[in-house]
């Protein structure tokens, strides 16, 4: 059963649903629910639903200690910006601890905020910040594109067990769509194709998804099939500035290139402590060199492979 | 007498106890850059100096209580009951260290033992351990948590943040803030605005409208007397307290940062490397709290001289034994610092 949605009512309907069958789950953040008429904080009370003050580092941080002690704490950060305040808590506190504890702790907390408001709100309220967020080992990304996506990403977000950053378009907040009745998961980590084509593969997230559809639409009338493609989830994923330089090279000299490129980079994990495993994370003139040697002999690498470069 | 009395003999001796744990622990950690150099990687922060403050807190402690303490945390487990043998081992970077050799000084974890683990970032934990007080607060088991800082932490932002939302939602939780007298090599007097207008620290407290107090954290029982009440009020739904424990830091900062190889050290206290004042060092010492406590238990009666003899060489020898394990304990494998990216 589906029924249709604004893109905004979906979000919210998975917080709730989420907070019905798992007393864990806890919300809050700034100038939400100020009211005994909220119908979060009717339905949940004012133990799980919360207003926090204008305090980022001390809400992301608090969610982080919340979820390291067995809760599974939303945080309402409204605006991606605010998360620059605090990104001490973002990069480099939510998703170390499960890594520097040998496996020990989780951080079960969603970050959820908005982003790219293109309604004249300028400079520090309307940017896209979601690539500050890439390639940061132990947290994940995900952008949500329709109404089910939305929903069935945060079902999905609240249940992982990683810290994970929940971006939604502004632009979408209004959009409507079929949304799954009950329970629906998108598993993290999965693309969408949203339109099929044979001629040519566009890959958006977010607002852009909806663009490129309808710039598909106005290509089918030229006779140009073009697929969309929403990857929905942007970490975990290698991202690094090879990963940048790399992919100016196959946009820019494409022609030039014998070989796939291979990127010799730090590991996707956080620096270890002990000796051995540090070595391992990072570069090493062995690993420079076998890069080297699979270049010149056109040898396929699997990104899975904890040896790689 | 009338502290000494509430806690009886047993506790006593056991606090005596393991403020010998603790400095034994951090003594053999600065013996190690000399006998084993190189063995002891990274930035090591020791707690010698503040074994009254932890024990006269943990003192007050229930079984399921939270400890979360900052960067400098080798005392808390130790108290907790963690085994030396796990944190000596994490030190040294094995794979039988309590995180497998993943974390370090900075990073001991031990949540069986209801030890999260710190963040080595300075403050930062402050925000952390008051998420625990909402786990706390949410679940109402009547657990609460104790929270440690450097006078240094409680210039962040993320402790005025934190102290804010614990006020307002009356959240289970003692800050205990160890002032230590110096912000990493700085000392309080230049950087503190309580200190510079000659204030307590715990006047901070003021900012948000709960209990402030400062105690002689070399002295355990009044510690011990000040976080008890802290942990009734906490324990009663009333909100947080801080606590300004005052001691001395006996050891530098932390080992010298050296570029490898360069093999790394532990140097003199700031107050002899930075400022040339071996005298306020001196007098630091003089307040040492582990021969202070040792002597009141004995003109107590609480403790005997031979007894307290057995106490120090079986906490050297447990040491020890640590050490040797750590020494004999082999190195997690390369590639499994793949391994707990993600859960």
């Amino acid at each position: 059963m589906a029924r249709e949605m604004m893109y905004a009512d979906a979000i919210a309907a998975a917080i709730a649903e989420e907070m019905q069958r798992n007393p864990d789950v806890i919300f809050y953040g700034q100038n939400m629910a100020m009211t005994e008429r909220d119908p979060m904080l009717r339905r949940f009370g004012r133990n799980r639903v919360r207003i926090a003050p204008i305090s980022e580092t001390a809400e992301i941080g608090i969610a982080i200690g919340a979820a390291m002690t067995g809760l599974r704490p939303i945080v309402e950060l409204w605006m991606s910006e605010f998360m620059l305040v605090a990104f001490d808590q973002v990069i480099n506190e939510a998703p170390r601890f499960h890594y520097m504890s040998g496996g020990q702790v989780k951080v079960p907390v969603v970050l959820k905020a908005g982003f790219g408001f293109c309604a004249g709100w300028a400079g520090q309220h309307s940017n896209c910040i979601y690539h500050t967020m890439m390639g940061i080992p132990g947290l994940k990304v995900v952008v949500p594109s329709t109404p089910a996506d939305a929903k069935g990403l945060m079902t999905a977000a609240i249940r992982d067990d990683n810290p994970v950053v929940y971006l939604h378009p502004y632009m979408l907040t209004l959009e409507k769509g079929e949304v799954p009745e009950g329970d629906y998961v998108i598993p993290l980590g999965s693309a969408d194709v949203k339109r099929r084509g044979s001629d040519v593969t566009i890959v958006a997230v977010g607002w852009m998804v909806k663009k490129a559809l309808a710039a598909a639409e106005r290509l089918a009338e030229e006779g140009i099939s073009a697929e969309v493609v929403d990857p929905r989830t942007l970490a975990p994923r290698h991202s690094s500035a090879a990963a940048v330089i790399a992919g100016e090279v196959a946009e820019y000299g494409f022609e030039h290139l014998r070989s796939p490129i291979r990127m010799v980079t730090a590991l996707d994990a956080s620096v270890p402590y002990s000796e051995p495993l540090e070595n391992f994370i990072i570069p090493s003139e062995d690993k420079i060199i076998n890069a080297v040697r699979s270049v010149l002999t056109h040898q396929a690498v699997s990104p899975l492979d904890p040896f790689r470069g | 007498m009338k502290t000494e009395r509430k806690l009886g003999k047993d506790r006593l001796v056991w606090m005596y106890t393991q403020m010998v744990r603790i400095r034994e622990f951090e003594e053999a950690i600065k013996r190690t850059f000399l006998e084993h150099p190189g063995v002891i990687r990274g930035h090591a922060h020791l707690g010698d100096g503040a074994e009254a403050s932890i024990v006269g807190t943990l003192a007050t402690r229930n079984p399921k209580d939270w400890v979360m303490p900052s960067y400098r945390c080798h005392g808390y487990p130790i108290v907790l009951g963690t085994l030396l043998r796990k944190m000596m081992a994490e030190v040294f970077g094995r794979k039988s260290g309590l995180c497998q050799g993943f974390g370090g000084s900075m990073h001991l974890a031990d949540p069986a033992k209801y030890f999260p683990g710190p963040s080595g970032i300075i403050g930062q934990s402050i925000a952390h351990a008051t998420g625990a007080a909402l786990t706390a607060q949410i679940r109402k088991k009547g657990q609460i948590v104790y929270c440690f800082f450097g006078d240094g932490a409680a210039k962040q932002g993320a402790f005025f943040e934190s102290l804010n939302m614990a006020a307002v939602w009356k959240l289970p939780i003692i800050y205990l803030l160890e002032n230590n007298q110096y912000q990493a090599y700085t000392h309080f007097r230049l950087e503190d605005a309580n200190a510079i207008a000659g204030d307590p620290l715990s006047k901070k407290a003021e900012a948000f409208s709960i209990p402030g107090v400062t105690v002689d954290g070399t002295d355990p029982l009044a510690v011990y007397k000040s976080v008890a009440k802290a942990a009734t009020r906490a324990r009663s739904g009333k909100g947080p307290t801080l606590i300004e424990s005052q001691f001395y830091r006996l050891s530098a900062h932390g080992n010298v940062i050296t570029v490898p190889p360069l093999p790394t050290q532990f140097p003199e206290h700031e107050a002899i490397a930075v400022y040339g004042n071996r005298s306020e060092f001196e007098k630091g010492k003089s307040k040492d709290p582990l021969p202070r406590f040792r002597s009141r238990l004995l003109r107590a009666g609480a403790l005997a001289d031979s007894a307290a003899k057995r106490i120090e060489s079986a906490a050297r020898a447990e040491v020890q034994d640590a050490v040797r394990f750590a020494l004999d304990s082999p190195f997690p494998a390369p590639e499994e610092a793949v391994h707990y990216v993600y859960a």
